[in-house]
């Protein structure tokens, strides 16, 4: 067992206490970019890191960017292992559910790992870089409890999640924008990888990314990262390019059905009990399992998932509501309010009910979704009500008091133009 | 089932005519649009008249169109995208400024500028302005109740109107009389002190309309422009994606969907009546098509003097539509710019043209920009409300470079001693000068100019004497009396023969009430679907 765990953040171009801060909060190796664009001066902390909220003072402007032109993002903060070595393919695939021998080299793949009980620990994207390489990313640190695991393969981890700096370039745009800099990127899949040159720095794109639109992420080495930034930035000029944030980030995603952890679904390791455990199946993943007759891995959670596969154990299904606007705004409408439309996301629990007023799930991110002039909610209702159409009911609150408004469940993602993976 | 392969053809491929026809062929009525130009959207459409460059040569923004058609017509699933204007910037030529971004408390700061005052006056206006559109909306989406019909559903209806007004608590009563009968500046002086504010505020009491801001009926038009609503945000103006070209798209793509055939280069010379009954139409090119339903989505004047005989139709009918006041004042003057203006007060800075530019510094700019209106002439120093579309949309312009919509009053139909022919490049220059006051450099940076008079509007696409909304936006032709007493609920004396334009209630803007409207009557009427 080979362990590197070599922490280069402080490498980074600035150095926490250059920003006066006690607090080890960390810049991006994008920072001194970034913080020249944000007019606002507020930041979020996301991963230990700085992360701008909105550049300027409206997100959903930065949300149209993206929708109708471009939008960049720094998505730096995100854990990154390489995981590498002969046996790195067979470890991951014990690892990871999904199967990750469908993912040859130059591809990336979604993926989820399980405890042995089936529930989900979190989520992430593989990139298969080399034959026997992979970068893994995820939400939260996960060094441990993959490298706890190698036992006797011929495989080496190392967290490089400071050593890479990753922008996405996401929106109808971002292919004109990105193959000015990256020709290969009009060929690049989805979940594609290729190999370019920004600025004369090495970079690799991925046709990857969280909003659900056409778009890619690049990953450059961190001692790079404001030339490929300059380079990419220079590129954008006069395409209508916006930087964006994390508010709009968060609209983006949820049009696009994306979970975040800790608000749409929480990680089984640190749950106090099941009610916070969700399976994949439960989330909504069961696409990844399709091939799992034909599919002889021994996989964390692999007995558990069959056997709530088989059994129909499932206690719910991630699905899209879609609140009924008639309804919404009579509610709103017969208590003297103009009914509010908003488009910032909230994220809190949100209860379900079928016609008989029982309570069927419950919703985990709420929005005003722009693309699809409607409220829109991530939720999950009982695997049976889990049809597209069917009717339920959200909760709201009006006038400090609970109102029930009409929804129906859709097919997710909510919005999926064609170009995301034409 | 007829033989005949329409059960309904709408004459004009405009906003409401397409709004019409869908819901028709949403009801299953076999519907044909039938449009004289090559290019749907009427007025709103968005024309390429320079590579790369995308002009909204006529109507340029969306605020007031109804949600129900968003919903109902099904329009996000045809690319509805309704673009967020982030910013409003209101310049003097001195350098003051007024520059409101999506940021709630730095507009009152901004306000706080200019007139520590009007900041709380500025919510207290946003509030009560709410409230009255609160209690005037729901008369948008209602067919006007008629008030000389004995039919118990009618006076229940006007019933309904009145207990309505009956629930308002008095100040948001008074505030909608006020509105509805009397002038912009009598309202907003009760509230602002600043010139630069009120300028502003009142440019939305006379948009599209012959009324000055101390005009009697201007209130009527500012609380008009205030009833929309976009991305479900109550009194905002969007720029959609592709212009409102790019909404008119989406809205025929729409209606194809619902069965509907659209057909381009049909020009309507008549409606083919019989006994009383409407048969079908006869285009200009001596094609007759024929359906028991014929819509009308041309305004007032052509739809009963000039598309049927007027002899066909009542004594009184006619008299009111000859005397419906057109006298359109608005033109536009669309650039395309080879990059931004420069205001010299915000150095470099571009960020405020990301919405609409107010050209209005202030209400006596405004009134005596009218006052050469009333004269027969045009405003030597014009109000304008501009629009750099270009930096919210970037598909409507090469890189870098610009378009920009300005339209521009006042500018009346009937010029005293000359004609827009001859004057059409000097209101031109009349507006490249005042936008110069503004931004110096402003002529160095137009690559192509376009300036579209009341007299072009008419002649391209059709609206009498130029005028925005297919008849001004006054009290005695609005509800139960637009167009003309006793015809507000679609119908024509003739049988099968109806109207949906801007024309009709609601009125103008790219509302599509009124398309909407009429279809529901259409299809309450039976439609006479394959019967």
């Amino acid at each position: 067992m080979h362990l590197k765990h070599r922490d280069a953040r402080d490498s980074s171009p600035v150095a926490p206490w250059v920003l006066g801060f006690r607090l080890m909060i960390r810049p991006t190796p994008f920072h001194p970019r970034t913080s020249a664009l944000n007019e606002t001066g507020l930041w979020s902390h996301w991963a230990g890191h700085l992360a701008a909220n909105r550049y300027q003072e409206s997100d959903k402007f930065e949300y149209f960017a993206v929708r109708s032109a471009a939008g960049i993002f720094d998505t730096s903060p995100l854990y990154k292992y390489r995981i590498a070595g002969r046996d790195a393919e067979r470890f991951l695939a014990g690892m990871l559910a999904r199967d990750v021998r469908d993912c040859p080299v130059g591809h990336a793949q979604y993926t989820t790992w399980l405890d042995d009980r089936g529930f989900v620990l979190e989520d992430g994207v593989v990139q298969h870089r080399a034959p026997d390489e992979y970068l893994l990313t995820s939400a939260e640190p996960n060094f441990g409890y993959f490298a706890d695991r190698i036992g006797r393969l011929e495989v080496q981890i190392e967290d490089v999640s400071s050593q890479i700096g990753t922008i996405a370039v996401q929106g109808p745009r971002s292919r004109q924008l990105l193959s000015k800099l990256v020709p290969s990127v009009t060929s690049t899949p989805f979940f594609g990888l290729t190999d370019g040159e920004i600025a004369g720095v090495p970079v690799t794109v991925s046709r990857t990314g969280y909003t659900g639109d056409l778009g890619y992420e690049v990953w450059v080495d961190a001692p790079d990262a404001l030339t490929v930034w300059d380079g990419l930035w220079d590129a954008a000029q006069g395409l209508g390019v916006l930087p964006f944030g994390l508010a709009a980030l968060y609209m983006l995603r949820i049009e696009a059905g994306l979970l975040l952890l800790a608000v749409d679904f929480d990680s089984s390791r640190y749950a106090f009990n099941d009610a916070h455990r969700s399976t994949p199946i439960e989330l909504g993943w069961s696409w990844m399992f399709k091939g799992l007759a034909d599919d002889d891995r021994a996989f964390i959670g692999r007995h558990a998932l069959e056997r709530e596969i088989a059994d129909k154990t499932s206690r719910w299904r991630m699905s899209g509501l879609v609140v009924d606007w008639e309804d919404y705004d009579r509610v709103y409408g017969e208590a003297g309010l103009i009914p509010p439309k908003v488009h910032a996301p909230v994220h809190e629990d949100w209860m379900v009910y079928d016609g008989a007023g029982q309570r069927v799930g419950y919703a985990t991110s709420f929005m005003y979704s722009p693309v699809l002039q409607r409220h829109i909610a991530l939720g999950r209702v009982r695997p049976d009500l889990a049809k597209i159409g069917q009717r339920v009911q959200l909760e709201f609150t009006v006038d400090h008091h609970y109102e029930k408004v009409a929804a129906h469940v859709v097919r997710l993602p909510f919005f999926n133009p064609e170009r995301k993976t034409a | 089932m007829s033989s005949e392969p329409y059960d309904a053809i709408v004459i004009g491929g405009g906003h409401n005519g397409l709004v019409n026809g869908a819901y028709l062929a949403r009801g299953g009525l076999r519907t044909l649009i039938l449009e004289q130009r090559e290019v749907v959207g009427g007025a709103a459409i968005t024309e390429e008249l320079r590579p790369g460059f995308w002009f909204t040569t006529f109507s340029y923004a969306l605020s007031l169109l109804r949600p129900q058609i968003i919903h109902e017509l099904e329009l996000t699933k045809h690319g509805f995208m309704p673009l967020l204007m982030s910013s409003k910037f209101a310049p003097t030529p001195e350098g003051e400024y007024l520059w409101f971004t999506q940021h709630h408390d730095q507009n009152l700061r901004e306000i706080e500028r200019i007139s520590p005052h009007d900041a709380d006056a500025y919510e207290q206006y946003g509030h009560d302005m709410d409230r009255v559109c609160q209690a005037i909306k729901p008369l948008l989406d209602m067919v006007p109740p008629d008030p000389f019909s004995d039919d118990p559903e009618e006076l229940l209806a006007l019933a309904g109107i009145g207990s309505r007004l009956r629930s308002l608590d008095k100040r948001t009563f008074h505030n909608a009389i006020r509105l509805l009968t009397g002038s912009a500046a009598d309202f907003l002086d009760d509230y602002f002190e600043s010139d630069l504010l009120k300028g502003w505020m009142a440019s939305s009491g006379i948009i599209g309309s012959k009324v000055g801001p101390r005009s009697q009926g201007s209130g009527l038009v500012l609380l008009y422009h205030s009833l929309g609503e976009s991305d479900g945000e109550f009194g905002s103006w969007a720029f959609h994606k592709g212009g409102n070209g790019g909404f008119t798209q989406v809205l025929a793509r729409a209606a194809e969907a619902f069965g509907a055939e659209i057909r381009l280069g049909s020009t309507v010379e008549r409606v083919l009546t019989r006994e009383g009954q409407a048969t079908g139409v006869a285009l200009a090119d001596g094609t007759e098509l024929h359906a028991k339903v014929v819509v009308s989505a041309l305004d007032p004047r052509r739809t009963f003097l000039e598309l049927v005989d007027p002899r066909e139709l009542p004594d009184d009918l006619v008299e009111t539509v000859r005397r419906m006041k057109f006298q359109g004042v608005s033109s536009k003057v669309n650039f395309a710019l080879s990059g931004t203006p420069r205001y010299p007060a915000l150095g470099d800075g571009s960020d405020m043209f990301r919405g609409f530019l107010n050209i209005a510094p202030s209400m006596d700019y405004l009134e005596r920009a009218y006052d050469a209106a009333k004269y027969g002439w045009y405003s030597p120093e014009p109000y304008i409300d501009g629009a750099i579309q270009s930096t919210i949309d970037p598909d409507m312009a090469p890189p870098g470079q610009h378009v920009m919509s300005c339209f521009v009053q006042y500018t009346p139909y009937q010029l005293r001693e000359s004609d827009w022919d001859a004057e059409r490049e000097r209101l031109g220059d009349t507006v490249q000068s005042t936008l110069e006051r503004y931004f110096p450099g402003f002529g160095d940076l137009v690559l192509q100019r376009e300036v579209v008079t009341p007299l072009d509007i008419e002649r391209t696409i059709g609206l009498s004497e130029g005028n925005i909304f297919a008849g001004e936006l006054l009290a005695p032709q609005m509800f139960f009396l637009r167009p003309a007493p006793g015809w507000s609920q679609y119908r024509t004396p003739i049988q099968g023969y109806y109207q949906c334009g801007s024309g009709t209630h609601p009125g103008g803007c790219v509302m599509g009430a009124p398309g909407r409207l009429a279809a529901g009557q259409i299809l309450k009427d039976g439609g006479t679907a394959h019967d």
